[in-house]
């Protein structure tokens, strides 16, 4: 992945000590900016809703690829916790919110388990086709069991109670909302440190060379195996962000497009970066609608074409550009202190 | 086993081998190799290209599982076991061609080789923070290698690979270092230098050494003993003086190296 | 199980299999010489299918008698071999090999995501049927079993005669024995003065013609619609992981353990049906991960 990765790696030798500051702030004011669209703009809450739901999706994609592993069926996870959060709220119906993000989780927790025990003995090619036969597999199921999963119309997710209430549509679309900005948050926040601690950093290793890994005393596969359970489960929360707030779950939450699009949005953000995966996902979901008017036929036509310029041309994606803005005015004054997290 | 054990109490050796077999193709790499490593002393194997020196230590780290034979550490069976679990037992190996992680940077490569001793699992505390920094440091500085800490290692010379290659496998703290030409890619003029440190380092830690060479300038001064390897067997073992001075390997090994 | 439905599941297996080897053939031939694996093969096999449908529809109704749609069928493949696989080799992956796997993958799934819309854009989402080739062969009865010619007889030879035709073809003519060479070892064949860039394009046309075949060959048996290309590129990787990437023989093998696990599941378990191809790899693959013909090899350090 040598060529998607200059911004994946922790170097800190080219940020200077006036980055870390600059970029906190911008991150700060973004935020803010975010959580203030319901009284801005409130006709874009429900898009950039979604948008956030993806980007935690595309964040555990993004985790993947910092180990050079790409997969094309992270969608599965996704999909499997939008389902759990539907098989319960059918079952108890009124749940509350936080329950059915739990059982979610859970839900994307042990399947991800599953799969990645089985999965990590790959790298490459056979990692990310065996991730898209086991997508397919549940898709599959998700159509043929219609008695169960109602097949390709899907079941509906109702309304979840929040604290024991049972609230409104406007307000429950808040609530939300406003999740899924302090999820994104606060799991961005997470996956920076993860990346930046002992278990990340050898997580990251196995890109580079799983020959010291294992003369090091520590399992290859067990370090693949934790990365692949965070994306798991950071797949999960944005299913089920996703679920709660569009109410009806399909089969196309696993469909193969829906990976692809996953990964699509972790290389246009920036191959590696936590960031790149929110920016990324705002972009894509915002282009989208409004190009759907004109361009809904070609859409995955000109995904594909952009994912192409951007691998052969800006490998670093938009954060890359970013970076390489940034530092070309931050090389000017001298570097210092290594900052990890990016 | 135990039939062949004789009845003597002492302290079974550091490494053992016995009847090593492995082959390639047709090739034999190992030939019945019988070997019993002690605790304390470095030791050198020197050998023609192709003797089989860089299987051995492939095979008594568990890299390589031989078709017949047997490797002991202090007396226990390793052979089944994977290199990482060997690793764990305290057999600690640097490579010929260095294995290190290229996108991070010299001290970072020392600082992941601690906390995989250490078992770190905080995922909430940066790397660059563990309690073992000084310490990595301290290796770094042992080295040579302080003022390159904070560089990328694909940014880094061959000779100073070799030396953070052999420094993270010293971070693990093993009892045993095998090492496949540790001077290779240094400068000729500084061999002998970084020689002296590293001898001088495992001797401070106790580490017991094993070390493959071509140089035998470094083995003359730096080996306790010395194995000469030929067609995949040990053909001599000795101190360096007595190997150095036979006429067979003058005549197979060192005529080689002259060559 | 009767022994009609043995045999009906018997046959429908074997036909199924002749299809999937086809397309497993070509995409285990680029990854056996190219080390890349070309997500795009199963858009390629699609619109394999999509054009004999079109030129066979299109001939039928200028009045030509139904058996011309067998020299369509190869001369789809071949169009499909040459105007998309060459352009695809030639523009794209020329100037990928020497980066790593994973975006090798990236890049040929991109293609696969725009040849996914080419075909909506050019035929539509409405299924397509066109079974002339079929009926013009007739049937046939084995054991009081009817099956169709095409299906039983034809495709089976079909496969087999592509996987002779493969072996001759790589170990006894010159060009098959470059491009063997240059599988071995590129930079030994290219000091030798073999053009691997050529070896590399014919090669890649070569897998591009097998998968349009595939889908040409596929299109009298069942509905041309969007989303068979998806499935097959899984399916053909299905069979070719669990022989052994790049393993040709072991292809023809699993193609037949799968056609046949599956085609006696529809009869037994229909809803499970489609899984059992992917079962079959996860089983295979969890007690050899190098495949079933595969060979295993230590990294040297």
């Amino acid at each position: 992945m040598s060529d998607l990765s200059q911004n994946s790696s922790s170097r800190g030798a080219v940020n200077s000590g006036s980055m870390p500051s600059m970029r906190a702030l911008l991150t700060l004011l973004a935020v803010l900016l975010l959580a203030a669209v319901p009284f801005i703009v409130p006709s874009m809450q429900l898009l950039i809703n979604l948008a956030l739901a993806k980007g935690l999706a595309v964040l555990g994609v993004t985790v993947l690829l910092r180990a050079g592993q790409v997969s094309f069926g992270h969608a599965l996870f996704f999909g499997i916790s939008a389902y759990a959060g539907a098989f319960l709220t059918a079952s108890l119906p009124g749940a509350d919110i936080i329950l059915v993000l739990i059982a979610g989780v859970l839900g994307a927790a042990i399947s991800g388990l599953l799969v990645g025990l089985f999965v990590v003995r790959y790298r490459g090619i056979f990692f990310g086709m065996l991730n898209l036969a086991f997508s397919m597999i549940f898709w599959s199921i998700l159509e043929k069991f219609y008695h169960i999963t109602g097949g390709a119309d899907g079941i509906r997710l109702t309304r979840p109670s929040v604290l024991g209430m049972a609230l409104e549509r406007d307000s429950f679309e808040a609530v939300v909302f406003y999740l899924s900005v302090v999820l994104m948050v606060g799991l961005g926040w997470f996956t920076l440190r993860w990346f930046a601690s002992p278990v990340g950093q050898i997580f990251q290793t196995i890109k580079t060379n799983e020959t010291r890994l294992e003369y090091l005393g520590l399992s290859p596969k067990r370090a693949l195996l934790s990365g692949y359970l965070l994306s798991a489960m950071l797949c999960g929360v944005g299913g089920s962000l996703m679920a709660m707030t569009q109410g009806v779950v399909t089969p196309e939450y696993v469909w193969w497009v829906r990976s692809a699009e996953m990964v699509f949005i972790a290389v246009l953000g920036g191959a590696g970066s936590v960031r790149g995966a929110f920016i990324g996902a705002l972009i894509y979901e915002i282009v989208r609608v409004y190009a759907s008017a004109f361009a809904g036929d070609i859409w995955q036509l000109l995904l594909g074409s952009f994912l192409l310029v951007i691998i052969l041309f800006a490998p670093g994606g938009i954060m890359g550009i970013v970076d390489g803005l940034m530092g070309r005015v931050s090389r000017k004054q001298h570097a210092t202190a290594p900052e990890d997290a990016r | 086993m135990t039939a062949l054990k004789k009845p003597d109490t002492a302290r079974p050796p550091l490494l053992e081998t016995r009847d090593l077999l492995i082959k390639f193709g047709g090739v034999t790499a190992a030939n019945n190799v019988t070997m019993q490593i002690e605790a304390g002393k470095n030791l050198a194997i020197i050998g023609p290209n192709g003797a089989g020196k860089t299987t051995f230590l492939n095979i008594c780290t568990g890299w390589l599982k031989p078709h017949k034979g047997k490797v002991f550490l202090e007396g226990k069976d390793i052979t089944p076991l994977p290199p990482r679990k060997i690793v764990r037992r305290g057999v600690a190996r640097a490579f010929q061609i260095p294995q290190l992680f290229t996108e991070h940077t010299a001290l970072e490569n020392l600082l992941i080789s601690a906390a995989a001793r250490e078992g770190l699992r905080n995922p909430l505390q940066n790397l660059h923070t563990i309690s073992q920094r000084d310490e990595m440091m301290h290796l770094l500085d042992l080295v040579h290698c302080t003022d390159v800490a904070d560089r990328v290692v694909v940014e880094l010379s061959e000779g100073q690979r070799k030396l953070i290659d052999i420094a993270v496998a010293l971070a693990l703290k093993p009892r045993l270092l095998l090492m496949d030409e540790p001077t290779s890619g240094v400068a000729s003029s500084q061999k002998h230098e970084v020689m002296e440190i590293l001898v001088g380092a495992l001797s401070e830690a106790g580490v017991t050494s094993v070390f493959v060479e071509h140089d035998m300038g470094i083995v003359e001064r730096h080996a306790d003993e010395v194995a000469v390897w030929n067609a995949g067997n040990v053909q001599l073992r000795g101190t360096p003086r007595e190997i150095l001075e036979h006429p067979d390997v003058i005549r197979d090994v060192i005529g080689e190296e002259v060559a | 199980m009767d022994l009609t439905i043995f045999l009906l599941a018997l046959f429908d297996g074997i036909s199924y299999a002749a299809l999937v080897f086809i397309v497993a053939l070509g995409l285990t031939l680029i990854f056996g010489v190219m080390r890349i694996l070309n997500v795009a093969h199963g858009s390629l096999y699609a619109i394999g299918a999509y054009a004999t449908v079109s030129l066979t529809g299109f001939l039928l109704s200028l009045g030509f008698a139904p058996v011309l749609s067998f020299p369509l069928m190869l001369i789809s493949a071949v169009l499909v071999g040459v105007l998309l696989g060459g352009p695809i080799e030639w523009l794209l992956l020329r100037r990928i090999y020497d980066k790593p796997e994973v975006l090798q993958l990236l890049v040929t799934f991109a293609v696969f995501m725009i040849l996914e819309d080419v075909q909506r854009l050019v035929w539509g989402t409405q299924p397509y049927f066109q079974a002339s080739a079929l009926q013009a062969l007739g049937n046939v009865t084995v054991f009081g079993v009817t099956y169709t010619v095409y299906q039983l007889i034809l495709l089976p030879i079909v496969a087999i005669g592509l996987l002779l035709g493969l072996r001759f073809f790589l170990r006894h003519t010159v060009i098959g024995k470059l491009i063997l060479a240059t599988t071995e070892d590129r930079e030994a064949a290219q000091s030798i003065g073999i053009d691997a860039d050529r070896v590399f394009l014919f090669t890649f046309v070569v897998g591009a013609v097998l998968a349009g075949l595939g889908g040409a060959l596929a299109s009298p048996t069942t509905s041309i619609l969007p989303g068979m290309g998806a499935d097959m590129i899984v399916l053909s990787f299905a069979v070719v992981a669990t022989a052994g990437l790049g393993q040709i023989e072991g292809a023809a093998v699993t193609a037949l353990l799968i056609g046949l696990g599956r085609s006696f599941a529809v009869y037994v378990w229909p809803e499970v049906a489609v899984l059992v191809p992917y079962l079959i790899m996860v089983l295979v693959l969890l007690v050899r991960p190098q495949g079933l013909f595969g060979t295993s090899v230590a990294r040297k350090i």
